[in-house]
C-alpha cells in the first residue's frame, strides 16, 4: 500500500492528518504489517497533554508489545473506542477505520519535524 | 547449513522464503515465526490443517540392548514398558528435580528416536554422553534429518493418499515406519497443537519435495504453512508446557502439573528424591492457568499479585482465539494463589489487571 500523499509521517511509523488545529493519528501500513495481528491498543486518556514524539501508549500484536509515540503534541481530544472491540481494524484499514486518536495541536509548527509521504517511503522498507 | 550470522538453516529454508515467511533466530536456527498471519495460521490448524517445519528440534537415535534400562535412570516417566512403535512424553531432570528438557521417546523397530527441544540440543547431547552406559549407542541427527508436522482435523485425510501406511490404524502417541511420497519416513501421531495430526521424520534431502507436494496436493483443502508464532498460541491453549517457560532447570515437572508423567514406582532416576519430597510436602509454587478479565494481554515476566502482595510472575501469555478471544496466561504462584477460581492481579505497565485461575488446558478439541 502506498503512503497517502495528504498525510505527514514520523520516523516511528505514525501518520498524522492535520485539519486546522486538529490532528488525527494512526500507524502506517508498513507498521501494521511489521507488527502482525494487532490484539490490543492502549491509548492516552482524553484531556491528557502530550508532547511531540512522546511515548503515549502501546500497540500489541500476538507476539509483541510495541511502544506508541505521538507525532505531534497537544491535548488528546478523542480516542478510537471501536478499537477496544476490534483492534484488527488497525491491520485492515490503518489509514481509515484503524485511526488511533485525535489531538488539539499545541503548535502547528511541529509539522516541520515530520516527513512527507515521499521521504517516509525511503525509511519504510524491510 | 549456516550463514554469516552464525544461524543455521533447516532443509526447508528455501521453502519458507517462497511463502513469504518472517524469519527469526530460534534455537540457533533461522525459523519462520509466521507466513501470512499468526491468527490465520492458528485458524487453519484448528479448522483444517497446518504444516510446520520443526527441523530445529534435535533428533537423537538411541541403539543397543541397554537403551531402555539406561533411559529409565535418566527420566521421570517409564521407558521399558513402551510397546514397539509407541511414543511417550518424558522429562529429564537434574538432581534438584528441575527439568533439563522435556522430550518424546519413540520406540521404533531396532532403535529408538529421542526428540529434544532445539534450544536444549547441545545440553542434552552432553548430558546423555556424560551418563552413557554399556550397550547404548547414540547418534545425533540434529540439523541433518528434518521434521515436518501436519496438524489439524483434516491432517489424516490430507496425508493418507500419500503414505503407504493405514493412518487410522496408528493410534495417538504411536508411530509407523513407512513412506511419504515414496520417501522413507517415521510417521508419528504426535503433535504440539491440541489437534489431531502427524509428525513426519524424514531425511533432510527429501524434506523440500515432501513439503511442496503436501502443500500442492492439499491447497484446495486449506492446508497452510504455519510458523512458530501460531504453534506457541496453539500449545498454550492446549495447556502444553514450553521449555524455558513452564519448565526450566528451576521449575520441576511437579510444579508444572505434570505428575501424570512422573513414575515414582521407578526405584531410581536423577531427581527422584527431590520430586518425591516435593510431591509429599505439596507446599511448592506451581503453574496456574489464568484468564484475564480485561483486554490487556499478560506477557512473560509480568508480576502477579495475590491478596495485595506480589507472589509470582507470568510465564507465558497470549490472546487465545480458541478461548473466545480472551487473554490467557500461565503463572508460577504459591499453592493458595493457584486454586481454581482464585482472583489474581497482573501488573501491566504499572496498572493491576484482574485474572481468574482456571484449570488447564484452556482448550480441548471437540471429540
Amino acid at each position: 500500500m502506498a503512503q497517502p500523499e495528504s498525510l505527514l509521517y514520523s520516523k516511528e511509523h505514525e501518520w498524522v492528518k492535520i485539519d486546522g488545529e486538529t490532528a488525527t493519528i494512526g500507524i502506517t501500513d508498513y507498521a501494521q504489517n511489521s507488527l502482525g495481528d494487532i490484539v490490543y491498543v492502549e491509548l492516552p486518556r482524553v484531556g491528557k497533554q502530550i508532547e511531540q514524539f512522546g511515548n503515549i501508549g502501546v500497540v500489541e500484536s500476538v507476539k509483541a508489545v510495541s511502544d506508541l509515540f505521538t507525532p505531534v503534541g497537544g491535548e488528546v481530544l478523542e480516542v478510537n473506542g471501536a478499537l477496544e472491540g476490534d483492534p484488527a481494524a488497525v491491520n485492515r484499514d490503518p489509514y481509515g477505520a484503524g485511526w488511533l486518536f485525535k489531538v488539539k495541536l499545541k503548535d502547528v509548527g511541529e509539522k516541520s519535524n515530520l516527513l512527507s509521504a515521499t521521504d517516509y517511503e525511503k525509511i519504510a522498507h524491510d | 547449513m549456516s550463514t554469516s550470522t552464525g544461524l543455521r538453516r533447516t532443509a526447508l529454508y528455501d521453502e519458507h522464503g517462497k511463502h513469504g515467511a518472517r524469519l527469526v533466530p530460534f534455537a540457533g536456527f533461522e525459523m519462520p515465526v509466521q507466513y501470512s498471519s499468526i491468527l490465520k495460521e492458528h485458524d487453519a490448524v484448528r479448522h483444517r490443517a497446518g504444516l510446520f517445519d520443526l527441523s530445529h528440534m534435535a533428533q537423537f537415535v538411541l541403539e543397543g540392548p541397554g537403551v531402555a534400562p539406561w533411559a529409565e535412570t535418566l527420566t521421570i516417566n517409564a521407558v521399558e514398558t513402551m510397546k514397539p512403535m509407541q511414543a511417550r512424553y518424558n522429562i529429564f531432570c537434574n538432581a534438584q528435580g528441575g527439568a533439563h528438557d522435556d522430550t518424546i521417546f519413540y520406540r521404533l523397530n531396532e532403535r529408538w528416536l529421542l526428540v529434544v527441544n532445539g534450544a536444549n540440543a547441545e545440553k542434552m547431547w552432553t548430558h546423555l554422553n556424560a551418563n552413557l552406559a554399556e550397550g547404548v549407542r547414540l547418534e545425533n541427527l540434529h540439523g541433518r534429518n528434518a521434521l515436518i508436522a501436519i496438524q489439524g482435523p483434516k491432517a489424516l485425510a490430507m496425508l493418507q493418499p500419500h503414505v503407504n501406511v493405514d493412518l487410522a490404524g496408528v493410534k495417538y502417541y504411536f508411530a509407523a515406519e513407512g513412506e511419504v511420497y515414496g520417501r522413507p519416513a517415521v510417521i508419528a501421531r504426535t503433535g504440539y497443537t491440541g489437534e489431531d495430526g502427524f509428525e513426519l521424520f524424514v531425511f533432510g534431502e527429501h524434506a523440500p519435495e515432501i513439503w511442496r507436494a503436501l502443500l500442492r496436493d492439499n491447497a484446495g483443502e486449506g492446508l497452510e504453512p504455519c510458523g512458530l508464532g501460531a504453534r506457541d498460541v496453539l500449545r498454550l491453549e492446549a495447556g502444553m508446557p514450553l521449555y524455558g517457560h513452564e519448565l526450566t532447570e528451576a521449575i520441576t515437572p511437579v510444579q508444572a502439573g505434570l505428575q501424570w508423567a512422573l513414575k515414582t514406582s521407578k526405584p531410581e532416576f536423577i531427581g527422584r528424591n527431590a520430586l518425591v519430597e516435593q510431591l509429599h510436602r505439596d507446599d511448592y509454587p506451581r503453574i496456574a492457568g489464568l484468564i484475564m478479565k480485561g483486554r490487556a494481554p499478560a506477557r512473560e515476566g509480568y508480576a502477579v499479585y495475590f491478596e495485595g502482595k506480589p507472589v509470582g510472575e507470568i510465564r507465558s501469555g497470549s490472546m487465545a482465539p480458541s478461548v473466545g478471544g480472551q487473554n490467557i496466561a500461565t503463572a508460577l504462584v504459591p499453592k493458595a494463589a493457584a486454586t481454581e477460581g482464585a482472583t489474581l492481579e497482573v501488573d501491566i505497565r504499572g496498572t493491576r489487571h484482574e485474572a481468574t485461575v482456571v484449570p488447564l488446558p484452556f482448550y480441548k478439541r471437540p471429540k
